[in-house]
């Protein structure tokens, strides 16, 4: 099995296998379990998008709310104004989003760390404002994002949230698939040779300019997917749908997996997903007071991000992948 | 006409309180390379003590002089015990993401815990002095008592500052080990300790910021005001502006933006403010990628 | 009374930068050490200096121990390092680069006295004191940077290539500065220089370093006869 993960097909197998296990496993657990499901796999692909562009190509966005923003906005308005149909929506926020990243991927290229860091930054908190102004972005109040019922081949008990899971788990198989090949490909051995050392990589006769706007672009494509996902789970799209804590949740749950690791994607996610429950039972458990059920979920993510930036910066799979290899190095010895 | 010196009264005073905040986000980014994300975080926490002491001293000046000397102190601790051993542990491949990533754990932390001990009371700072504009020949102008006292306190805070850096051993201590650390210490400067005493200053900086600023707009104080989102947002576009490695360039950054904020408040409309920013630090970084005070091609993180 | 290394190691990760090296220096010598690139002269000054951790072995000066100390506490025992590459803060005038190497000093009058003869010494710095170090020649610059090592009183100087990128005139008034200084201020002088036969001329024992390793020290002057040393490092 092992060895099967690492040729092509033998990971197009896992994948379509991985499937499999999440279909079965959506039949057997209740809806708010399925719901969580589509919210993990919209995760999923968010931090994907993060761990691209920051641990594997190395810039910072604090924006990726921004360009979820962007995503959300053009599947619904594709829905809504052509009626195109669901996965053709989702097509259009990958490929508008991607667009729009490869612009913002040009400026970005030329800003070092914290001038990129603040600009990401400045665009999270302006971008959603813009809809206020335009009418047909729907104002504070946003736009209704209907997929439509899950077709009746899949039966009558098949549930509006099981088809939401369907579309949200295949997505992430689909686009996590694509990004391991590309991360094997030239182009994930240019993103990391710029990570490492830039000039050395420009002596290597990497255009790094290039490579970071292609970065950009890509992780702008996931964003822009995983943002349609946000839209249909929630309904919606509104700028208060994507505030300021979206994207830094989205960097805490890059954090959580190893940045520089697309493995441990799958820890974020479920972090994201989970803290908010944990957070409500262990203040259940303190006696159930507004203030400490609206922050605790604040508090512990932040601890917890914390926590791994001092003790394991690299994320808790490269950390064991290191131990590993020691230990295998002491064995040899 | 009124309407445009309107404009400049209040794209002055709220660019003089980004200035400070931006100030503190420059002293943090020169002494340890580090964008203190948590500094409106901390801006806010001894925005709170500030409000304490002013329930138990009965006096805004008192408390605050007490919030800044205690903002200090706290920004201090924090470079002390999360910075030092973050820079010790962190030599992977995200060692430049890595204090990004903990300064906004520590704004998530203070921001939370401070909801919780404080979220249900009800907290108002007054401003000391009125701030209700001046009237002149019928027209009330966007500058009152109040709002008068916010610049010269910026002013002065400002000229304190250039003073201590340009004319005081400590301030050229402070220098000598934000451009070249290492020849400071050779020299015989104690690099770490002038560290902690930049994030000091700086923590000083953002309380006053936290101070002043919660007064002049509705007063009300809460961890999720949009006083303290303006702080962080509009004071860290207005120091990547500047070209973070100046001061100067933070007071001119933030002065900048804040008239080109007043403009757009006062002709367009407040819903554009943040885009507006986003296209004002686009515009300036696609001209100069280094900021407009920062050195071309300079020294990087 | 005198620098005395014994059994220095110091590692860059895995590779070994100096391996083993002794040496004793007596208290107002000048001692060169010459070597090729990569040879761990610069290690040398920075251990000895600090500003890299030793692996292990002994460094002293007058009996305080040089390693596993910061710099910063070793200024004040009287151990300067000026280290490669003109260390001079740009960004700062020339005063103020000078009051820089005396910020520890509790004795503002005699620190006064001290950037007076340092003056007196490199008279083209008195003319550029307001000046920033950015608009200093090379030259002035190396200037520069052994002033502000003397502003702190030093007993032990460590110079790393003060002749780096200078022309050779320039060179040849700063070796004849240094040893002027050496034997005015009684101070004890470890100069690192590529330039071997120039840091020979005016020092009073050699030592060579090669890969990490001392392969010879000498009287200055045997050394410059020696033939292998000749043939290796002095070209002739």
């Amino acid at each position: 099995m092992h060895k099967l993960i690492h040729t092509n097909v033998g990971r197009l197998f896992f994948f379509v296998f991985l499937g499999f296990i999440l279909f079965l496993a959506g039949n057997r657990v209740d809806e708010l379990r399925v719901y969580q499901g589509a919210t993990l796999a919209m995760f999923v692909v968010a931090i994907s998008s993060v761990i691209l562009l920051t641990g594997y190509s190395g810039q910072v966005s604090l924006g990726h709310g921004a360009l979820l923003a962007i995503g959300g906005y053009s599947a619904v308005l594709a829905r809504n104004y052509w009626s195109l149909p669901i996965w053709l929506c989702f097509a259009v926020a990958v490929l508008v989003t991607a667009a729009a990243g490869s612009v913002l991927g040009t400026a970005a290229a030329r800003l070092s760390g914290p001038y990129l860091a603040g600009t990401t930054l400045a665009l999270a908190v302006g971008l959603p404002s813009v809809a206020n102004q335009f009418s047909f972005l729907g104002g504070e109040q946003g736009l209704i994002f209907d997929v439509g019922m899950p077709p009746e081949s899949l039966g009558a008990e098949f549930s509006p949230y099981k088809w939401y899971f369907w579309i949200a788990a295949s997505a992430a198989l689909i686009a996590i698939w694509w990004l391991q090949n590309i991360l094997r490909s030239r182009y994930g051995r240019t993103w990391r040779a710029v990570r490492g050392h830039e000039v050395a990589a420009e002596l290597a006769g990497i255009h790094v300019g290039k490579a970071k706007t292609l970065a950009f672009t890509v992780s702008s494509g996931l964003a822009g997917l995983s943002g349609a996902l946000l839209a249909m789970t929630i309904g919606t799209v509104s700028p208060s749908a994507f505030p300021l804590t979206l994207s830094f949740s989205l960097l805490t749950g890059a954090v959580l997996s190893g940045v520089t690791t697309l493995p441990g994607v799958m820890i974020g996610a479920v972090t994201l997903v989970a803290m908010p429950e944990i957070a409500s039972a262990i203040s259940h458990r303190l006696g159930d007071s507004d203030v400490v059920t609206q922050n605790l979920p604040g508090v512990l993510v932040s601890a917890l991000l914390i926590l791994v930036v001092l003790l394991v910066p690299n994320g808790p799979v490269e950390q064991l992948r290191t131990l590993r290899i020691r230990k295998n190095a002491k064995a040899h010895l | 006409m009124f309407t445009f010196i309107d404009t400049i009264l209040i794209g002055l005073t709220s660019g003089a309180v980004y200035s400070l905040m931006a100030i503190a986000l420059v002293l943090v980014w020169r002494s340890t390379r580090v964008i203190n994300f948590a500094q409106a975080g901390q801006a806010l926490l001894s925005t709170y003590i500030g409000f304490e002491c002013i329930g138990r001293f009965n006096s805004y000046w008192v408390a605050l002089i007490l919030a800044m000397i205690l903002g200090a102190g706290v920004s201090a601790f924090i470079e002390i015990v999360f910075m030092r051993t973050l820079f010790k542990r962190n030599t992977g491949p995200i060692a430049g993401v890595a204090p990004i990533i903990a300064t906004l754990g520590l704004l998530g932390i203070i921001r939370s815990g401070i909801g919780i001990f404080m979220g249900g009371k009800e907290t108002i700072i007054r401003p000391p002095v009125s701030n209700i504009g001046y009237t002149i020949s019928g027209h009330t102008f966007a500058l009152s008592p109040f709002k008068l006292v916010i610049v010269s306190a910026v002013v002065v805070m400002m000229v304190v500052l250039s003073l201590i850096f340009t004319k005081t051993n400590i301030g050229l201590a402070l220098r000598a080990s934000a451009f070249a650390p290492e020849i400071a210490r050779l020299a015989g400067v104690k690099v770490d300790a002038i560290r902690t005493l930049g994030w000091a200053i700086a923590g000083a900086a953002g309380a006053a910021a936290g101070m002043l600023q919660t007064p002049n707009g509705t007063g009300a104080l809460s961890p999720d005001s949009l006083e303290f989102s303006l702080l962080l947002v509009f004071g860290f576009i207005a120091a990547v502006i500047g070209g973070l490695e100046s001061l100067i360039g933070a007071v001119i950054g933030g002065l900048l933006l804040g008239l080109v904020l007043a403009i757009v408040l006062m002709y367009i409309n407040a819903t554009l403010l943040f885009m507006t920013a986003f296209i004002l630090l686009i515009l300036v970084l696609l001209v100069r990628p280094q900021g407009i005070m920062g050195k071309k091609g300079g020294r990087r993180a | 009374m005198s620098l005395i290394v014994s059994n220095l190691c110091v590692d860059h990760g895995a590779i070994r930068a100096l391996d083993d090296v002794s040496m004793n220096i007596e208290q107002g010598q000048l001692a060169a050490v010459i070597g090729a690139n990569g040879a761990g002269k610069t290690t040398l000054l920075r251990a000895l200096s600090g500003l890299t951790p030793a692996t292990s072995g002994l460094a002293s000066w007058k009996g305080h121990n040089l390693l596993h100390s910061k710099p910063e506490k070793l200024v004040r025992f009287g151990v300067s390092h000026v280290s490669e590459g003109k260390s001079v803060i740009p960004e700062l005038s020339v005063e103020e680069n000078l009051n820089l190497g005396a910020l520890w000093r509790r004795d503002a009058k005699e620190s006064a006295q001290t950037r007076e003869s340092i003056f007196e010494t490199f008279p083209r710095l008195k003319e550029r004191a307001s000046q920033l170090a950015d608009t200093l020649s090379g030259g002035e610059r190396q200037m520069l940077a052994i002033g502000r090592a003397l502003m702190s009183k030093p007993e032990l100087l460590l110079l790393d290539e003060p002749s780096l990128g200078l022309a050779p005139l320039v060179i040849a008034q700063i070796f004849q500065s240094i040893r002027d200084l050496t034997t005015q201020m009684g101070l004890t002088v470890v100069l690192v220089e590529q330039n071997a036969l120039g840091a020979l001329e005016i020092a009073d024992v050699g030592i060579v370093l090669n890969l990490g390793h001392v392969v010879a020290s000498d009287t200055a002057k045997s050394l410059i006869e020696n033939p292998q040393v000749r043939a290796a490092y002095l070209g002739y």
